[in-house]
């Protein structure tokens, strides 16, 4: 599967680093694994040193769950089983403005070129999907110069804008 | 009216570029047409039972007459010479070729209009009192903040793929005629603890295959805080809201499963969970900035009008149509008129090209430039000076535009029916064109008084049956079209959900059963001033059934 991360400009194609073990499979000593919520929770107070540990999120997970937890955590994968399902923005906006987390969050499943433009303003920063390429995805985030909301992106919305004067404006 | 800046036609010209983009893509079979059906239908393209469908956003049902002007040249170059106006104050255009919809949309931008979030699951257009900015009963004007809502809502990054669709109404008035008891979330502005204007949210309400009125959640939220509480019940939606039922998916089903208190409590502790840096602060110079598009037009007092009162007392056919179409002004010596969009035996909704632009014309002239599409499926001028009616009908009437039955039982609400919808189950459009024309008679439906008749083809209700005085319901009954008879509905203030009378009725049973209905209630009746939603409050639904079923035991 195919993963693209976002980097200042644009978007690059990046390797998999980081394992994800079946449910079943007892947790290495060391490595990076990619855990269920649950799982995740429960390995925490006896995990070896050497192991590093992201969270994957399905969509009925609550992210305030791992609100304790965002500064310790390099990634947090939220799940799109099906592209209908709009649950994950939530979960993103959430770990990104109200519990601060600043590590990658990975769009994981049924995301589609259209959407990724939407994805990241709400936090996500990599992708990992067979339905977008690197160029279609690099397309995408380009459609839109501008918008009305403030969000997870660092894009200034249109309704402070339009009251900054010049010098604010000049730095974005 | 609010103007574009260059922020908001970058997001238009974006958005145009981009969806052509999307066309292209389909068009050369890169896109595969259920790759396609989520991209067009966030940008109003829906593909009916003989050809794309187009709907266009008409902002909290406002125009001008260039706006105006362009739908009318729409539906002269690309489709058949007319457009449809619906309950959500939009229009749609039912012929449009897809490889033409990026020139469409192209026409559209240069006029500062849109097809954006006109279907979807994602914030709808939003809709408000047609009256709004001219109506003597409101306490302030709703559609700076219909403005603030639709750029907050516009390509909204998180809430644009809810459980379903969903729909915000404002309205200023104590009348409410913008039915937003029946919207997912209904705004009504009022007046405060310390005297300032905010807002009561009923959250939860819809018609559709199970009709609710919302409840109220919070009866005030300050204006400061409005987009904030906003999110905050979206949030809750998007989060909870049901995603394994298409026909369980809305808020309504939400609220009423959670319960009424429940679903507060979750709302509340969202907002009350939201950190300074998530909080919208809208910059008071924004919303300055906005309210100043919307500065009434200055309109001088008069206590009487010559010209009117003249004509009134010399032409019958005037007097009438100024009894039933005009409402008194804030600004005395003014009247909001009602351009009725159904002619007796009409289409209701339908407007040609010519019409659009006799209406056009007759905003710029005397109407300050300002047209409403009312979501009774009417054309409202609201600011229009009583020295100016006569010219003002005398430019209706030529177009046949004069029809003097707005309120009376032929301004009936239908959607189109299975003429267009691959939705429907029946011809709604005939039925209501077959009932025009039993009262087609102007004295007998001035005599009836006000009387509203809501149709619906199918079960998801866009004719708005469940909050029609009379509401029918067109149902499938083994092959053959029968409608379903409901009374005692209504979208006001007072909002309830008619209660259905008894089995569905064939279809030629349908005109018989409404002349019943009428009967009865003229006998009912304690005077003219007793309108038949009075009666049927104080008398119950029996007498009504009996009049339909006595006369059609089937």
């Amino acid at each position: 599967m195919p993963l693209i991360r976002l980097e200042a400009g644009g978007a690059v194609t990046a390797a998999q680093d980081w394992e994800w073990p079946d449910a079943e499979a007892a947790l290495p000593a060391q490595g990076r694994v990619v855990l269920g919520i649950e799982r995740y929770l429960a390995a925490l107070p006896e995990a070896a040193d050497g192991l590093v540990m992201g969270v994957q999120l399905v969509p009925e997970d609550d992210p305030a769950r791992l609100a304790a937890h965002v500064e310790t955590l390099d990634l947090i994968a939220i799940a799109f089983p099906r592209y209908t399902d709009g649950r994950g923005f939530s979960q993103a906006q959430l770990l990104r403005r109200r519990y601060g987390y600043r590590g990658e969050l990975r769009a994981t499943g049924h995301v589609l070129r259209d959407q990724v433009g939407f994805m990241a303003r709400c936090g996500f920063d990599s992708f990992e999907t067979s339905r977008a390429g690197l160029d279609e995805v690099c397309a995408a985030l380009g459609e839109y110069r501008l918008a009305y909301q403030g969000a997870a992106d660092r894009l200034r919305p249109i309704p402070a804008r339009r009251h900054d004067d010049v010098s604010e404006t000049r730095n974005g | 009216m609010y103007r574009y800046d260059e922020f908001d036609r970058a997001m238009v010209e974006d958005r145009v570029a981009e969806f052509a983009g999307q066309v292209a893509r389909r068009l050369s079979g890169e896109l595969k047409e259920d790759e396609f059906k989520p991209l067009r239908l966030m940008n109003g393209v829906y593909l009916q039972l003989h050809a794309y469908m187009l709907r266009v956003a008409i902002p909290y049902g406002q125009l001008s007459g260039r706006q105006l002007r362009r739908l009318a040249e729409i539906a002269r170059r690309w489709d058949r010479g007319y457009g449809h106006f619906t309950t959500r104050q939009n229009i749609q255009f039912n012929w449009i070729a897809l490889a033409d919809i990026p020139d469409v949309l192209r026409a559209l931008a240069d006029v500062e209009m849109h097809a954006i979030q006109t279907s979807g699951n994602c914030i709808r257009n939003v809709t408000t009192d047609h009256f709004a900015g001219a109506a003597g009963d409101e306490i302030e004007d709703p559609r700076p903040w219909c403005e603030i809502i639709r750029q907050w809502s516009t390509f909204h990054p998180e809430f644009s793929f809810l459980p379903r669709k969903f729909k915000i109404a404002v309205t200023a008035s104590p009348e409410d005629r913008a039915a937003v008891q029946v919207h997912d979330i209904g705004l009504h502005m009022v007046a405060g603890p310390d005297g300032e204007t905010g807002f009561a949210v009923y959250v939860g309400g819809g018609q559709g295959r199970t009709p609710h009125v919302a409840p109220l959640i919070r009866p005030f939220v300050a204006k400061a805080e409005l987009l904030d509480y906003l999110e905050a019940v979206m949030r809750v939606y998007n989060r909870h809201g049901r995603r394994d039922n298409k026909y369980k998916a809305r808020i309504k089903i939400l609220v009423s499963e959670l319960g009424t208190e429940a679903f507060t409590r979750e709302v509340d502790a969202e907002f009350a969970a939201q950190r300074e840096g998530e909080k919208i602060a809208l910059p008071a110079a924004e919303e300055a900035r906005i309210a100043a598009y919307f500065t009434p037009p200055e309109l001088t007092a008069r206590e009487s009008s010559p010209v009117h009162e003249g004509r009134l007392s010399g032409d019958p056919a005037y007097a009438r149509w100024a009894r039933n179409n005009v409402r008194p002004h804030r600004v005395s010596g003014h009247g909001m008129v009602t351009v009725s969009l159904k002619p007796v035996g009409g289409i209701p909704g339908d407007a040609t090209d010519a019409e659009m632009e006799v209406v056009a014309g007759l905003a710029e002239r005397y109407g300050h430039d300002d047209v409403r599409v009312s979501h009774e499926q009417n054309l409202i001028l609201p600011q229009v000076a009583l020295d100016d009616l006569p010219a003002v009908f005398d430019g209706l009437a030529v177009a046949g535009l004069a029809t003097p039955n707005n309120g009376l039982i032929g301004d009936m609400i239908c959607c189109p029916g299975l003429d267009y919808c691959n939705l429907a189950n029946t011809r709604s459009i005939p039925v209501a064109q077959d009932i025009s024309n039993a009262f087609s008679d102007p004295d007998l439906a001035e005599e009836i008084g006000e009387l509203k008749i809501k149709m619906s083809g199918c079960i998801n209700a866009c004719g708005h049956h469940h909050v029609g005085h009379i509401g029918l319901l067109g149902v499938d009954r083994k092959g053959e079209e029968a409608y379903q008879i409901s009374v005692g509905g209504r979208g006001d203030e007072l909002a309830a959900i008619g209660q259905i009378l008894g089995p569905a009725l064939p279809r030629e049973a349908v005109v018989p059963a409404i002349e019943s209905l009428v009967r009865r209630y003229m006998q009912l009746r304690r005077g003219p001033d007793d309108r038949f939603i009075d009666v049927l409050g104080r008398v119950g639904h029996q007498p009504f059934k009996e009049a339909v079923y006595a006369t059609d035991p089937a």
